[in-house]
């Protein structure tokens, strides 16, 4: 795995390992805003975006600080602690220079601070062994894979508005349901590159 | 010892230095804030009902603020709120309207005929369901106060089986033309001088067995009209809001007295309801 080309990682975390439907990290926000397509594509950019960001600043702390001080149990904590400071300076800079989308994000933004799939990913690429490059470009793959997964099943959704249902299923059932189906389609990526 | 305590010290000083940053962050890129948005939000109800079109009263607040939005859209706020904010825009208060309900039927009990007598559910949109209720006239106030019922500031009462609006109560949410099975509930703008009390498409010699007060479309009102501001389409007369002066002489010259010009008093509505009583 460490020698794993760059491309490899970059599709091995958007299908093979993708987060949402292999994975099961990120599903609150993956049923939560998949009912339209755009706040779906907003929520991943900003999933992709944050990804990447606590990913290039959780690598350092943890290979320059928390080794070398023989502390890689706080690992869990600090990361928690890193990420939820980005996403708030994230918020800050997003209200300032960029309003329409921090409009649109709305209350998802916060929400990604305690979103596993961002955890989840720093905390992979340290268990993988990743370089910091290695773990940029899977954080990356990550993030794109959560956006496939959210627009695959936005359009899904969209279906689904308009299709006939039985009673006790409308709703949140169905969406399960859909959710399940789509999550065993990405079981026909399992060991592709051998991952 | 030591161990716990460079555990406790890096995780403080990291939480520390991460709380320095948001909060230089927070300083340096603070939002300036809209003092004209705010003070509008504040002379809006706040009841972010979604009415005006914006996701609430805050949203609608700024977009005034920014130009992008009409002044006057708060129904709930109705005309006091429509004022205020036109003041604080420096607006003048022909940029706005108020909108009033108005029930496009006058066929009370007194002038219309039962072809049934419908005994259910007391709603109009049960009764509109069997047959299209009891009365004559297809197109008719079915009495049965839906539209009342949906009204949440009493401005709708049923008089002798059909429904009136106060227009000093009515505040144009809009929420009865949505209740009404037999759309008969138009909103009028607060500048509107007049308006046909009669919703039927049906030709006149049909209307004239149904109704007596409703619209044959004989044209009269159109002939005598000077501003252009009414006109006859399938079988019914429409006023032009927009052209109405309100000098009533199309109210004067119908046939029937289907016409309302607002403070003005038909000699020959009176003649209609002498025929009938």
């Amino acid at each position: 795995m460490n020698n794993a080309g760059l491309f490899a990682i970059l599709i091995g975390g958007l299908l093979v390992n993708n987060f949402v439907l292999s994975q099961f990290l990120g599903i609150c926000p993956f049923l939560g805003v998949s009912k339209k397509l755009n706040s779906a594509v907003g929520m991943s950019i900003a999933v992709i975006f944050v990804m990447v960001m606590s990913t290039a600043a959780t690598w350092p702390i943890y290979t320059l600080l928390l080794i070398p001080a023989d502390l890689g149990y706080l690992q869990t904590i600090v990361f928690i602690l890193i990420i939820a400071a980005l996403v708030q300076l994230v918020e800050i800079a997003l209200r300032r220079y960029v309003p329409p989308l921090y409009k649109s994000l709305g209350i998802y933004l916060p929400l990604i601070t305690t979103n596993c799939a961002v955890l989840g990913v720093t905390i992979l690429n340290i268990d993988s062994g990743y370089g910091f490059v290695q773990s940029i470009v899977n954080a990356f793959g990550a993030g794109l894979g959560f956006m496939l997964a959210m627009v695959m099943f936005a359009g899904v959704r969209e279906r689904l508005e308009s299709a006939e249902i039985p009673q006790g299923l409308k709703g949140l059932p169905i969406t399960l349901v859909a959710a399940s189906l789509v999550s065993v389609s990405f079981l026909g990526f399992q060991g592709l590159f051998g991952l | 010892m030591t161990e716990i305590l460079l555990a406790v010290g890096i995780l403080t000083a990291l939480g520390l230095l991460s709380g320095l940053i948001l909060a230089i962050a927070s300083a340096v890129m603070a939002v300036p804030r809209n003092e004209k948005a705010e003070r509008l939000r504040d002379v809006l109800p706040g009841a972010n009902c979604g009415a005006c079109g914006y996701s609430g009263c805050e949203a609608y607040a700024e977009a005034m603020a920014e130009g992008t939005a009409k002044v006057g859209l708060c129904t709930p706020g109705g005309a006091d709120v429509a004022d205020k904010t036109s003041e604080l825009l420096g607006l003048d208060s022909s940029d706005y309207q108020v909108m009033t309900a108005f029930v496009r039927c006058g066929g009370c009990e007194d002038y219309t005929t039962r072809k049934l007598e419908y005994i259910g559910i007391n709603s109009c949109a049960a009764a509109n369901q069997f047959y299209g209720g009891n009365w004559a006239c297809g197109y008719g106030c079915l009495g049965y106060g839906d539209c009342a019922a949906a009204c949440e500031y009493g401005a709708i009462t049923i008089e002798n089986g059909l429904a009136r609006v106060d227009a000093s109560l009515c505040r144009g949410c809009t929420k009865c033309v949505s209740a009404c099975p037999k759309s008969l509930i138009v909103m009028a703008p607060g500048s509107a001088r007049g308006v046909v009390r009669c919703s039927s498409h049906d030709k006149g010699g049909i209307v004239r067995k149904a109704c007596k007060v409703g619209c044959i479309g004989c044209m009269k009102c159109v002939k005598v009209c000077e501003h252009d501001a009414i006109h006859v389409e399938n079988y019914l007369a429409k006023i032009d809001f927009d052209k109405c002066v309100g000098c009533g002489a199309c109210a004067d010259n119908c046939p029937v007295g289907c016409i309302t010009i607002f403070g003005h008093e038909t000699k020959q509505k009176e003649l209609v309801y002498k025929k009938v009583d």
